[in-house]
This record gives C-alpha cells, structure tokens and sequence, in this order.
C-alpha cells in the first residue's frame, strides 16, 4: 500500500483532485473575506452556496448552458446577499441571527425550486458537466503539467482571483474604503464614506462568489444536484477567513489544505484502507479546529465586525 | 468701507437650529455665526448640547428645524460628505482613526482619487501639508505606534488634507498634557493666519480666554449668551455656564488621618499593547483621607484602577488591605475586603445595562448572604436592599425593575455609588468619578466622597480634572507614564508645578 | 434620494408586545404564501391543509406534541447558550452525542435492572451532549478560538464519528447498513396515551421548560449566566468566575440537546442511524431566536414549528406543494420576528433629500 502512496499516478491524481476539491472552499473564503473586511459576518454563506447550487443547476438543466448557470447562481447568490444587508446592515439586527436565518431560508427555497422544477424522479436529472481545460504547452509539462494544468476554466478563474482580490483590498480605493469601514465604520462615515452602502456592496460581491461556489459543485464537480451537495463547505470557509488571518492568500492556502485532505481521504477510501470511511471523512473537519486554535492567539479580527452602525447612536 | 463688508460676511451662520432626540430637545433654536480667521470657543457644561450642535453642522446628524448657511448661502447637509465638500472637517473628542493602518492610509480615505490607490502622489501631498503646518508624523507609522498628541496631530492633517478651511475641535485639549496643550495652540493659531476659521468646544474658562476670540454658550441646548472674549471674564463666563455660581458647596467635615488602608508596593503592569504602563509605583492611603492621583489620561491611570480592583494581575508588586495583602488579579478577592470600587468606564465595566436596577445593584453581593443562600436567590431580600440603596442615594428611576440603561448618566453613576458605599467600606477608589456627568451629579459625587473621608474611610480618587483633585484631595500625587513624579500635600500644591509634572517635567 | 435610518422610539405598552408573536406569525403565513402560489396552489386550501394536518384531529395534535418534543430540548439548549454568548450552533453535534450515548446503554447494559435502563439512558444522554459542548466552551474561553465555527465544525466530526460507530463496533450483527441494534426495550420511553404516540419524552420536554425557567429566574447561576452574556466585563469586575459560568452553561446547554438525543432513540427509532435528527439541532437556534431566548417562548416557537413541520406533510399531499416550503416557513418567520422585534424599540424614518 505504501508503494501505491508513492506512485506517481498517485501523487499526480492527489494534486489535481486537491486543487479541485479546494477550489469552492476558496472562492467561498475570498468571499467572505471580503464581506468581513467591510465588517459583516455571513453565517448565510451554507445557504447562499446551495441556493447557487441549485440555481445554476437548474439553469443548466434548462438552458444546456453552463455559463448561464454560474451567472445565475451568482445572481442568487447576489440577491440573498442584499437581504442579509437589509436585515444585518440596514437594520442593524445581529449578524449571527441574520446570517443563520438567511442559511434557513436559503436552503428552504433552494430545495423547495428545485422539487418545484423537476418534481421527485427515482433517478434524478443529470447535466453535462464542465469538462477540464488543458493549457496548452504547460499541461505537457513532464509528471505535474498534466495535473496542474488540466482543470476546470473555473478553477483557473480562482487562481487568478487569490491576486485579484488582494489587489482589490490593499491596492485600490474601494479596498482601503471597505477595510477601513470594517475597522472603524464612524472613522469613515466622518470623512463622507457612505458605511451601509459600502457593506452591502461588499456583501454582494461575496454572495457572488458564493453562488458560483455553490454552482461549482453542481456544474464541475459533480452533475447532479444533491441536497448535501454543500456539506458544510460554506462553514469551512468561515473557518478558513480567520485560519487565514482576513487573507486571501492565506485564507486560499488554508482551504488548499482542507482540499488536500479531502482528496487525500477520498484516496485512502478507494485504496481500501481498513479503516471505517467516515474516520477519514473527519480528518479534515478535526485539522481546520486544529488549526483555528494555532492561529487564535494572533488573530486580529477587523474591530468592526458583528457591530452594526446606526448614525444616531451618539457614536463619540 | 467696501472692504469690511466683506469681512464681516459669515463663513458659516446657524439659525435657529433645532434638533430632537427620543425625548430630549438637544438644541433649541440655536444661532451661531463663524468669520473668516476667527475662534469661537462653543462652551457648556456636559449634556448642554455642544457636540450634537456641531455634528449638525458637520452633517452627521440631519437638523430638525432650521438652517444652515454657508457664506450666505442655504445649504442642506446629508452627510458629512456634504460637509467636508463644504470646506468643514470636525476633530471628535474620540479620534476617528484606523490604528490598524497607516498614518498616510487615515489621512486619504474618502479623497484617494482614482480607482488604485497612488500612494506616492498622496504622501508628496501630506508631507507638503506637514512641512505648511509644522505637524511632521511619518506617513508610514501605523496609528496605534502614535502618542495621543500624534493621533490627534494627525486628525488636524486628516482635516487639512481634505482642504477644510473649517475646523471643528471637540474638546481636544481634554486628553493633552499642558505641554501639549501649548503646542496645539500654536498649531491653531497658525492655522488661523493661513485663512482658517475654528469653533472650540471645551468646558475649561481659561483655555477658552486664551485661544478664542469670541466665545457662545450654551446651557440645556440652548444659547444663553454670546461674548467677545475682551469682554468678558472667567467668573462670568462660569456662571452663565451653570446659570448659577459654578462654586460648589461641599461640606468638608472634619476627620482625623489614620492607619494605612491600602498600599501599593512597587506595582508593574503592562497595557493591552504590551507596553508597561504602570512602572514600580508604590502609595499608602490612609484613613480619613482622600488621595488625589493626577495625570493626563492615558499615564497608567486605568492600569493601575485595574490592579487595584483585581481585574488585571500585577506583573510585579503587592498590594495590601488594612494590612493584609491581597492576591492579584481576582476580584471576587478584593470584593471580599469590602472595597469601594468606582470604575473608570461605568457602562463598559460597572453596569449590565440590559438588567433592571436592582439586579445591577446585587453585582457584588449576589454570592453572598442574605442576598442568596445554597445558589439560589432571595428575591425580598434583593427588593429590600435595591430599595434601600436608591433611597439612600435618591436615585432617580422608575422603580428598581426597569432597565438600569432608562437611567441618565448621573443616574447611573448613583447605582454604583448606591452599590459601593452603602457597605460602609473602609477603603474607596474612583477612577475618574465624575467623567462625563454635569454638575449637579458631579458635585453629588464631590459629596460622596468628601462624606466617606469624614467617616473614616480612605479615598483614593484617580482623576484627569485638576480642579477636582485641588478641591477633594488632602495629598496629590502625580502620574507620568506610569511612574509617580511626585508627591504633595494639598496646601503646598501649586498648580503650575503640578502642571509640569504632568507633562513629565521635574523641577 | 430617499435614505433610511433608524431611530429610537418611546417604550410601547405591554399589550403591544403580547400580539407581536401573533402579527409575527400573520405576516410569515402572508409572505410564504408568495411561494405557495408560484407552486400552483390554492393559498387556503393549503393553509388549511397545514392547520388541519397538524391541529385537526386528537391524533393530529397528539403528533405535533411528539414532533415539538426534540425541538422544544433543541431550542431551549440554543437560548441557555446564546443568553450567555455562548455561540452553540452545536446544538445538533450534542444530540448526536446524546443518541450515541442512549443507545450505548440501550443497546449493551444487558446487564442492568431493566428499571434502571431509561434513567442510565437519560443521563447518559445528558452528560454526553454536555461534554460535547464542553469543548468549544474550553477552546472559547481558555484558547479565544471562535466559538460559532468550532460548534459548527464539531458537529460534522461527531456526525463522522458516529458514522465510524455504525459502520464498526455499534453496527447491528449481520447488517451491512450503519445501524445499531434495537434498544432493550426497558429503554422505550412509555406511550402515555393510547393509540399514540406521545409518550414520557414530552413530559420530560416540559420539565426542562419549568427547570429552565427556574435557574434563570432563581439562581444565582442564571443570575451569572445572563451576566455574562449582557456584559463579561462587568461580570469580571463583579467577581464572576465567567470562564467557569460558560463552561457550566455549556455542559447544561449540550445536556439538553443531549436529551433531544436521548427521546428519538427512546420514543422514536428505537435504534440509531445516520438520520436520527433531521436537522433538530440547526432548527432550534431558529427556535430559540424566535421565543427571544425565553423558555415560555421557545415552548411557543417550538410548537408552532411543529405545527409547520407536522401540517406541511398534509399540506404537500392535499395542495401539491414541496414539503421543503417548511424550511422557508421556517427562515421567513425567523426574519419576520427580528424585524418585528426591532420594530419594539426602533422606528424607521425615511427623509427625502
């Protein structure tokens, strides 16, 4: 067995199944680093992927277009957001509730359209995937080419947003704004940044990124829709925001290693381990906790978070 | 004659500004006129309505009756967006700064330009505005690395950057040493020669005499009177501060000094930063005397209330009640001496605001008897105590079960007086007593402590008001990053002396 | 432009606050309807559907007793944290470790006095959730590591663990399905009225009400736990050991989830399988937000989920709609009730610019 470990085959197939498997966990944590950054928790982000999930999923059952459905699925994704922002922003409830709520009732409604579309088949409806983009020249690339670089188009879309999204935060106005607004919203507000719309803007572009990694593993990862397609992904991601310190690069390397134990658990079950398979299926849960205590003592949480702001509370 | 028409046109006019909270008038028709290259000084006492008057006019809040004008003209403020483009910037009394960024990041939000960030096009700009002004920081310096006077520094640049030519200072001398105090007056009075204008708000008469031209003020939301600073004197401004004489009438009854009550042996303690804020300092209370410790806030002051009241362990040190020392850092430990224990901040760590009145009047007797037996509550016994201690303390509420947060702050300051002192406590310390209550409460806390002395206990009042210290205290003792500069009786204290030593100046 | 803001507003009489449950509940029924409408259905018939499938008849009722039961110990295990901000989303984690736990006893203790198996059940149940929920308690308060995402996560781990339990050592002999064997049936919550199923567990949820009630009211425990849930640093300050007030609060908030555990093994399955819970632990931080936190309210919120839950079937076979409507029921009336709530203390005024 040992031997089968070290194979290349092996190592290869490990590496292309883990930036797979991390790829919605990703796109989900730079997400969510976003929307924490502008100071707003989403605890919606379970329900905001299933509901992209099944949204895109559904798009592409009717349409044949797989690009339709990621659109559609950051739509949803979008239009949930801007709930969350009503409730957790405009009005100021707690972010927690909000966000749980949202989780609830996103869930709801996703399974509830997709039972209203396609009814309770015995075998439920299945679409033609994303097929993986070889690069050309550098997929040829002896032993790793072939596993780095044949992947899905929005696999390589999130690469390209890891740098993108740092940019965004560190490099431009609206970033320093929604930093800003998540470390001192009055600080802001005093200078003529307007606090609410920026969250909400922020929790969009968030829900975007949710609902396409939500549609991720309908349309890419597997075919179907599952009702636990998501399997707490999305609490994964959360994890991963602040293992990754409010990083997107750091916040993508953690979910890079929840992917590597996923893929490597997935492997060690077909290899036929003589192990229950759900030990394996725990490994990856208990190592984030693990890691969450690693980090916790320098965790610097953005001093605005779970505070809604109301201009008249006397803020100083 | 063309010329001084001109002058005399009013950069900024309010007129007959009203503005409403819940149920409370906070500003009632208030008129105020600002000229060009002038200060006026906004004075009132706490609650008179001066910060809410000037975040109407830095558009924070909407007005709820009448206008505002800019250079003679109506305008409308939905923002302080509006505001600023209006040339007006406002310093708040707490700095609206990003400490986890840098100075040069604080100084360009909301005015960055184009879609990335140029930050070489920015710093050119604040270092040309620092060299202008005389205000130098490092654009690079990360805010929480910057001493108080440096972040409000920064506040002016922040101001400046943005090209207000309108300069709201809220009380910003509160948390300077005197030295500092000086330094910002000349950065004020530069400021004025360059073609700015500055309202003041401070409730100190003789900063107000000393900066100001003019001077408006304001008493329960109302504007009571206007004076040219020529014209007028500290005594008069006083009284139409308070609208009666501002001398409080204390009863200083007789006492006679005793045992010590508490001691401080050598203590060290570090801030949240890490930084030691509390430097092998050592003090005896005694019975029947109240010990002054001034400073400048932020000197080690709230560290060391936190050692003495068991929230935070001292790094280094002991400290001992009525002889017996106490452990660090427990403060069910100190509750047990029986210590009066007067927080800094009374809602951030006196009060659970959401409880009713009563059950915060129990925080600290709630283990014990007859308040509860074997864990579980005695709820006549509570009544009868809370019920005790709001009649003692003529705590105005509507009765022991509504929310303590109904309260007003003076209100609120009472329950916890209430829950202190009514245990007869031989060793009191208050940490900042009075902060932000008016003076009908303050001078009720003045009396508070001045009637724990003369019954025998030992007062340690920790404060940032002089003026309080000179009229409580029999020994002063003066705080300067965390050390003690030293140490005086109150007839021998003279004012100009303690002021140097506050600003870490021996002599 | 017209913008918002929220203002605070004069304290409203009591009365006021009695109907908004009602008026909370009126609204969702009216909003959920939109869905119900889209899905091709008759908006009364359906509504009808529900209330009669859940309230209609003596068996009806008798069922949404048995349903509200588990919720009822979920949601009232989510308010005891949450009064001390105690983020315990774990609450499904802790009845996982409750069932595991009862059917242990259930299933192995042979050996006991058959009269001592349901009360060994019970509190082996209890103990199990609490001890669960120790975990984030300790990583809370010693190690500052997040409690919402640790209470979360834990709960796919012990979902794994029982998984690897039913898949190995508590696997019934002979079945390749992760299963346990059958509980003795000393271990059998007693059916309390015939023809029925309600049984002894409901009893017991109502017990947890009053006790609930009790300690909050009572004691100087619940006195501390709300303290340190409105404000630890002045809890600190009044000398309340907080770390040890959360960890207790913990060990009785999993405890009742622990027992929601305990009841669908004892009075439901009888056995444990992957899908002991359908999600009773997430619906009860639902629960427990939309009864404020308050026993009483948590019995309220938990019987009318119950009633959706329960009405939904007859509503999904007579109107034709999705059972999953449930869910939206459910996060609808969950964001109704803070909106509502809000609403209690705060206006919102609309100014034109």
């Amino acid at each position: 067995m040992m031997s089968e470990i070290f194979s290349v085959a092996f190592i290869t197939g490990l590496i292309g199944a883990t930036l797979r498997m991390s790829t919605p966990i990703i796109l989900a944590t730079l997400g969510e680093i976003i929307t924490e950054r502008s100071g707003v928790l989403n605890l919606g982000i379970e329900g905001t992927m299933l509901f992209g999930a099944a949204l895109g999923f559904l798009t592409t059952l009717a349409t044949g277009n797989l690009w339709l459905g990621v659109f559609v699925a950051a739509l949803g994704g979008i239009a949930l957001s801007l709930l969350m922002a009503v409730l957790a922003v405009y009005l100021g409830l707690s972010q927690h509730v909000s966000g749980l709520g949202i989780t609830l009732f996103a869930s709801g409604l996703a399974m509830f359209i997709y039972r209203l579309v396609v009814g309770s088949p015995i075998v439920p409806p299945v679409i033609t995937p994303f097929t993986p983009v070889a690069i050309p020249l550098l997929s040829r690339i002896p032993i790793l080419g072939g596993s780095f670089f044949t992947q899905y188009s929005l696999t390589y879309i999130t690469w390209a947003l890891i740098p993108l999204v740092s940019i965004f935060l560190f490099k431009t106005r609206a970033g320093l704004r929604v930093r800003t607004i998540g470390q001192n919203p009055f600080a802001a507000d005093t200078v003529g940044v307007n606090v609410n719309l920026t969250r909400t803007l922020s929790l969009a572009a968030g829900g975007a990124f949710f609902g396409v990694a939500g549609a991720f593993l309908t349309l890419a990862h597997q075919n179907m829709f599952l009702i636990d397609v998501i399997g707490g992904r999305g609490w994964i991601a959360i994890a991963m925001t602040i293992f990754g310190n409010w990083n997107p690069l750091m916040g993508a390397v953690g979910a890079l290693i929840f992917g590597f134990l996923d893929a490597f658990q997935l492997r060690m079950q077909t290899l036929g381990v003589d192990l229950p398979f759900h030990i394996f299926l725990m490994i990856p849960y208990l190592i984030t906790i693990l890691a969450l205590i690693s980090v916790s003592r320098k965790a610097t949480v953005p001093a605005g978070l779970l505070k809604p702001y109301r201009r008249e509370d006397k803020g100083g | 004659m063309e010329v001084s028409v001109l002058e005399k046109q009013a950069v900024i006019e309010m007129r007959g500004v009203t503005k409403r909270f819940v149920d409370v008038i906070a500003n009632d028709k208030v008129d105020l006129k600002l000229y060009a290259k002038e200060v006026v000084g906004l004075l009132g006492e706490n609650g008179a309505g001066k910060t809410t008057l000037m975040n109407v006019l830095f558009g924070y809040y909407n007005l709820d009756g009448g206008k505002l004008l800019i250079n003679e003209k109506e305008v409308t403020f939905n923002s302080p967006k509006d505001a600023i483009n209006n040339g007006i910037a406002m310093i708040h009394q707490h700095f609206t700064l990003v400490q986890t960024q840098t100075v040069l990041e604080n100084a360009m939000i909301g005015m960055e330009g184009s879609f990335f960030l140029d930050k070489k096009k920015a710093k050119e700009k604040l270092l040309k505005i620092e060299k202008q002004f005389g205000l130098n920081l490092n654009p690079d310096a990360l805010v929480w690395t910057l001493s108080i006077g440096e972040q409000q520094k920064l506040e002016i640049l922040k101001a400046l950057y943005r090209g207000a030519k309108i300069l709201i200072m809220d009380e910003p001398t509160a948390v300077l040493a005197p030295t500092e105090t000086v330094e910002l007056f000349e950065t004020l009075r530069t400021l004025v020669d360059s073609g700015h204008s500055i309202i003041f708000i401070s409730h100190h008469l003789q900063e107000v005499m000393d900066i100001c031209d003019r001077v408006i003020v304001l008493r329960n939301g109302i504007r009571v009177a206007e004076r040219t600073v020529a014209d007028t004197t500290i005594p008069e401004l006083a009284s139409l501060m308070v609208g009666r004489e501002l001398l409080e009438r204390l009863e200083k009854g007789e006492s006679s000094i005793g045992e010590p009550v508490l001691e401080a042996r050598n203590l060290k303690a570090r801030n949240n930063r890490g930084i030691v804020a509390v430097d092998n300092l050592s003090f005896i209370l005694r019975e029947g005397e109240v010990l002054g410790v001034a400073g400048v806030s932020g000197n080690g002051q709230t560290e060391l209330s936190e050692m003495l009241f068991g929230q935070v362990k001292p790094e280094e040190g002991e400290i001992f009640i009525s002889g017996v020392e106490v452990p660090g850092g427990n403060p069910s430990e100190i509750i047990k001496t029986g210590m009066a224990r007067i927080p800094e901040d009374r809602i951030a760590t006196g009060l659970f605001m959401d409880l009713s009145v009563k059950e915060n009047m129990i925080l600290e007797s709630h283990v014990s008897e007859p308040i509860s037996k074997n864990g579980l509550i005695n709820m006549k016994e509570i009544r009868d105590f809370a019920q005790n201690c709001i009649e003692n303390f003529s705590v105005k509420t509507d009765g022991m079960d509504v929310p303590v947060k109904t309260l007003s702050g003076g209100n609120l300051q009472k329950v916890i007086l209430a829950r202190e002192l009514v245990g007869k406590p031989k060793v009191v310390v208050a940490c900042q007593p009075t902060r932000g209550l008016d003076v009908g409460a303050m001078e009720y806390v003045h009396q508070a402590m001045l009637d724990q002395k003369t019954e025998g206990a030992g007062v340690l009042l920790i404060s940032d008001d002089l003026d309080e210290i000179f009229l409580l205290s029999d020994r002063i003792i003066v705080m300067y990053e965390g050390k003690i500069m030293g140490e005086v009786s109150s007839e021998e204290a003279d004012r100009d002396k303690i002021g140097l030593w506050m600003s870490g100046v021996t002599s | 432009m017209i913008s918002m803001s929220i203002v605070k507003r004069k304290p409203l009489p009591g009365w006021v606050l009695l109907i908004i449950p009602v008026a909370a509940v009126f609204v969702t029924l009216l909003i959920t309807s939109i869905p119900i409408i889209i899905a091709g259905g008759n908006v009364f018939k359906a509504y009808g559907a529900l209330f009669y499938g859940a309230l209609g008849s003596k068996f009806n009722l008798l069922e949404t007793f048995v349903k509200a039961s588990p919720l009822v110990l979920t949601g009232l295990a989510v308010a005891f944290a949450f009064r001390a901000k105690f983020w315990n989303i774990g609450a499904e984690g802790q009845l996982f470790a409750g069932a595991i736990a009862a059917t242990w006893v259930g299933v192995y203790f042979t050996w006991l006095p058959s009269f001592l198996v349901l009360p060994l059940m019970i509190l082996f149940g209890f103990f199990a959730g609490g001890l669960w929920a120790t975990i984030p308690a300790f990583l809370k308060t010693k190690l500052k590591v997040d409690d919402v995402v640790t209470t979360l996560l834990l709960n796919y781990v012990i979902f794994h663990i029982m998984g690897a339990l039913l898949f190995g050592p508590m696997q019934m002999p002979g079945s390749s399905w992760p299963r346990s064997a059958s509980i003795m049936e000393a271990g059998f919550y007693p059916v309390l009225i015939a023809r029925s199923r309600f049984h002894l567990g409901i009893i017991i949820s109502l017990v947890a009400i009053a006790v609930i009630w009790y300690i909050n009211k009572k004691t100087v425990f619940g006195y501390q736990s709300r303290g340190v849930g409105i404000n630890i640093e002045a809890a600190k300050f009044g000398g309340i050991n907080t770390g040890m007030v959360i960890l207790k609060t913990a060990i009785i908030s999993g405890g009742l989830a622990g027992l929601a555990g305990v009841g669908e093994i004892a009075a439901i399955h009888h056995n444990l399988m992957m899908d002991v819970s359908t999600g009773y632990g997430y619906t009860g931080i639902v629960i427990a937000m939309l009864g404020n936190l308050h026993p009483v309210g948590v019995a309220l919120a938990a019987f009318f989920f119950s009633v959706v839950s329960v009405g939904a079937q007859t509503m999904s076979r007579v109107a034709g709609i999705p059972i999953y409507i449930t869910g939206i029921i459910e996060g609808v009336s969950l964001m109704t009730m803070l909106v509502f709530i809000l609403l209690t203390e705060y206006k919102i005024r609309w100014t034109k610019s």
